[in-house]
């Protein structure tokens, strides 16, 4: 980093800056993959009829939604290493951000299975369906495209919560914003740039959720979600007097 | 003025209802006299409900002029000429208008009293007191004294729908239009608010359109009955003829198809 | 290295935690008070669908809600005193809280008014309703049965975010705890008391909200 240029420049740093937008995309990716899991086995585990199974998950989930996200991250930064486990930073990060995440995105696991009417399994086990077949090919389907906008939801909030990995040294987007601003006098340059890379990133990211959103309700056989829907509903013209 | 006989209450000339390429009503001239009671009859989809939306205000029609006690619904009258005007001008013409809705539309969360004081105290401006009387008054005329704390949740269909006409009583209006307000209700409930309906048109002055399925209903207390389809009047007249010796063809067909159920 | 909890420290360390709880609730409390008065203002924009207005107001909330509250707080933490503006760093987050949250709410209030269903604004058309009449006792009365509950769990989230004012300085419930690990070198019973008592008010809430929810969805 060239700190002995006698006025330092945003432009001068932005390579710097915008070399922190892979390592954000990448640590939100790999979070949000963790997310998925997590929220699949404790969503599954919340489901079940088997209360040795669902309070113990429950219990988890509660755990991980209650204390702060950023209270766990700190936690698993400072503490964890007292008790033996000692994790990368990058690690700790996306633990932290991905079971957190799981934990919420449970419900959204839990709520859209539930939402696949009994008679579908009930019909599938008359047929003589095996339980594997009928996971694939019956419920997963009509659970799958449920989970989709809560999951595109759940994607670009993980994209604004890797921001807080810069509190823990982990050098992605955030950081090094902050670490050029303290180099530079002015902050709303960098900061107002940053927050424009964030914004595409979502963007971008809306757009991939949309894609995954037709391919997915492809799959599982509707057209596209509630777009028949307008039902009698809405603001009249003239409700703000015109 | 605008092709309207003068002595008309409510008046419909060339109206006509697009919406972009569907047409649901085709250059209607329509007239109902202070004191009518007009029964509108015809198979989904035929305009119906739409007519009497036009003719409460709810929706501007594409082309012509609705005109109701005197005011134009849409236009203003500037130097001896109609103008189109806005929903200024529509608010003025929609006093003399009340609406009884399929699906009753009280208000949930107030009480059927609540529901009626409501217009009197904010659109007639009657002090709270004097508003409690009034809509005791309605509310027990329409059989429901006993309801007046009920929210509508509590309520029944066919007495929900009973609080709506009370509602819609409240502001003395020279019109009132029932659109289709029995076809959501169970069929026991039916006849609450039918005889509710009758007895307005035997007691009171309104003038009244009625769109309904309930044929002999219609025929026991239309003055006129009007079938619609296809968005224009393809029958009018008497109850007696227009029901026992139709003309149209479609008439025929309708009729035909109701009565063999 | 084993390691060995300190109950006594743990103890010592909640008095000075609480007072940071304190600063925490304000900032909760005022955060969502500003929230939910923006997001409404923000959602009547939209609805109101003015040519310009109402697309700048849809393009502001999607920024909002696209980017970190971490960089919004940054901003203005830094940017406030370069324009002559001198806030202590609380009145700073909790505009930051409050800015970051009405976008959110703003689409609740949106979902709420445009879920009353269309029979309720043709009847008071009907009746001749004043607008104000409309709004005020009819429509919007409506609405908010829907948005409270999701109001309860936005502002049991700022309740949670708002550790995120530590990082501009201010001695909320995990500012104070970040503080005592520093000065006594001892991490994981300052942080762990912090964790817990955030888990013992989000938990108790959430119960409570989802109370709200039941019985809002029944009645």
């Amino acid at each position: 980093m060239k700190t002995d240029q006698a006025n330092p420049n945003l432009t001068d740093y932005l390579p710097l800056l915008f070399q922190g937008v892979p390592i954000t995309l990448e640590v939100t990716f790999a979070a949000t993959a963790l997310l998925v899991v997590s929220g699949f086995v404790f969503g599954l585990g919340r489901g079940s009829k088997n209360r040795l199974i669902r309070w113990p998950a429950g219990f988890v989930v509660e755990v991980l939604r209650g204390s702060s996200a950023i209270a766990q991250l700190f936690w698993a930064f400072y503490v964890l290493p007292y008790l033996g486990i000692n994790l990368e930073p990058f690690t700790a990060g996306i633990m932290v951000l991905g079971l957190n995440g799981g934990a919420y995105f449970s419900e959204v696991v839990r709520a859209a299975f539930a939402s696949v009417p009994k008679g579908q399994t009930e019909a599938a086990i008359a047929l003589n369906l095996s339980a594997w077949f009928r996971l694939r090919r019956i419920i997963l389907p009509q659970a799958l495209p449920i989970m989709v906008p809560p999951f595109g939801n759940a994607l670009i909030d993980m994209l604004k919560f890797t921001a807080l990995l810069s509190l823990v040294t982990i050098q992605e987007l955030a950081y090094r914003a902050d670490a050029i601003r303290s180099v530079l006098a002015d902050a709303a340059p960098v900061y107002s740039l940053t927050l424009l890379i964030y914004f595409a990133m979502a963007l971008t990211l809306s757009l991939g959720v949309q894609w995954l959103e037709r391919l997915v309700n492809r799959w599982g056989g509707r057209t596209a979600a509630g777009s028949n829907q307008r039902a009698a509903s809405g603001v009249p013209r003239w409700a703000f007097g015109r | 003025m605008g092709g309207i006989p003068d002595d008309a209450l409510l008046g419909m000339r060339d109206v006509t209802m697009r919406y972009g390429s569907r047409t649901v009503i085709d250059a209607i001239r329509l007239a109902v006299k202070p004191r009518e009671k007009l029964a509108i009859i015809g198979p989904s989809g035929s305009g119906k409900t739409t007519i009497l939306r036009l003719a409460m205000g709810l929706e501007r029609p594409t082309d012509g002029f609705i005109r109701i006690d005197g005011q134009y619904l849409w236009h203003v009258q500037r130097n001896g000429a109609l103008a189109p005007a806005g929903e200024q001008q529509a608010r003025r013409a929609r006093r003399a208008v009340g609406m009884v809705f399929q699906q009753f539309n009280l208000f949930p969360h107030m009480t059927a009293l609540q529901n009626v004081t409501e217009p009197l105290i904010h659109v007639l401006r009657v002090n709270k007191k004097e508003a409690n009387d009034r809509a005791t008054d309605l509310l027990t005329r329409v059989g429901l004294a006993t309801h007046l704390d009920h929210r509508p949740a509590q309520l029944s269909g066919g007495q929900q729908q009973r609080v709506a006409i009370a509602r819609s009583l409240a502001l003395r209006p020279k019109l009132m239009l029932f659109d289709e307000v029995t076809s959501a209700l169970d069929p026991e409930l039916i006849g609450e608010v039918l005889n509710v309906i009758r007895d307005l048109a035997h007691t009171t002055s309104m003038a009244m359109m009625i769109v309904t399925h309930e044929i002999t209903f219609a025929a026991d207390i239309a003055d006129r009955v009007i079938v619609f389809d296809h968005g224009r009047i393809v029958e009018e007249g008497a109850p007696d003829v227009v029901l026992r010796q139709p003309q149209s063809p479609r008439t025929q067909q309708f009729l035909k198809a109701i009565l063999e159920r | 290295m084993t390691f060995q909890w300190d109950w006594g420290f743990a103890l010592q360390t909640l008095p000075t935690l609480f007072q940071g709880l304190i600063f925490t609730l304000e900032a909760t409390f005022y955060g969502s008070l500003l929230a939910f008065a923006l997001g409404l203002i923000w959602a009547l924009a939209r609805l109101a669908d003015v040519p310009v207005a109402s697309q700048i107001v849809r393009l502001w909330v999607e920024f909002v809600r696209g980017t970190p509250l971490l960089i919004q707080l940054y901003f203005l933490f830094f940017i406030f005193p370069s324009y002559g503006v001198t806030l202590p760093a609380l009145e700073t987050g909790i505009i930051g809280l409050g800015i970051y949250y009405s976008a959110y709410a703003s689409e609740v209030y949106r979902a709420g008014i445009e879920g009353v269903p269309r029979g309720q604004w043709e009847a008071s058309l009907a009746l001749g309703l004043p607008l104000r009449r409309v709004w005020g006792r009819i429509v919007l009365p409506q609405a908010m049965r829907f948005a409270i509950p999701v109001f309860g769990t936005y502002v049991i989230s700022m309740f949670k975010e708002s550790a995120i004012l530590s990082t501009i300085s201010v001695l909320e419930l995990m500012g104070q705890a970040n503080i005592i690990s520093a000065e006594t070198a001892r991490y994981v019973e300052p942080l762990s008391m912090a964790a817990l008592i955030f888990l013992c008010i989000s938990y108790p809430a959430a119960r409570l909200v989802r109370l709200l929810e039941a019985r809002t969805g029944a009645s």
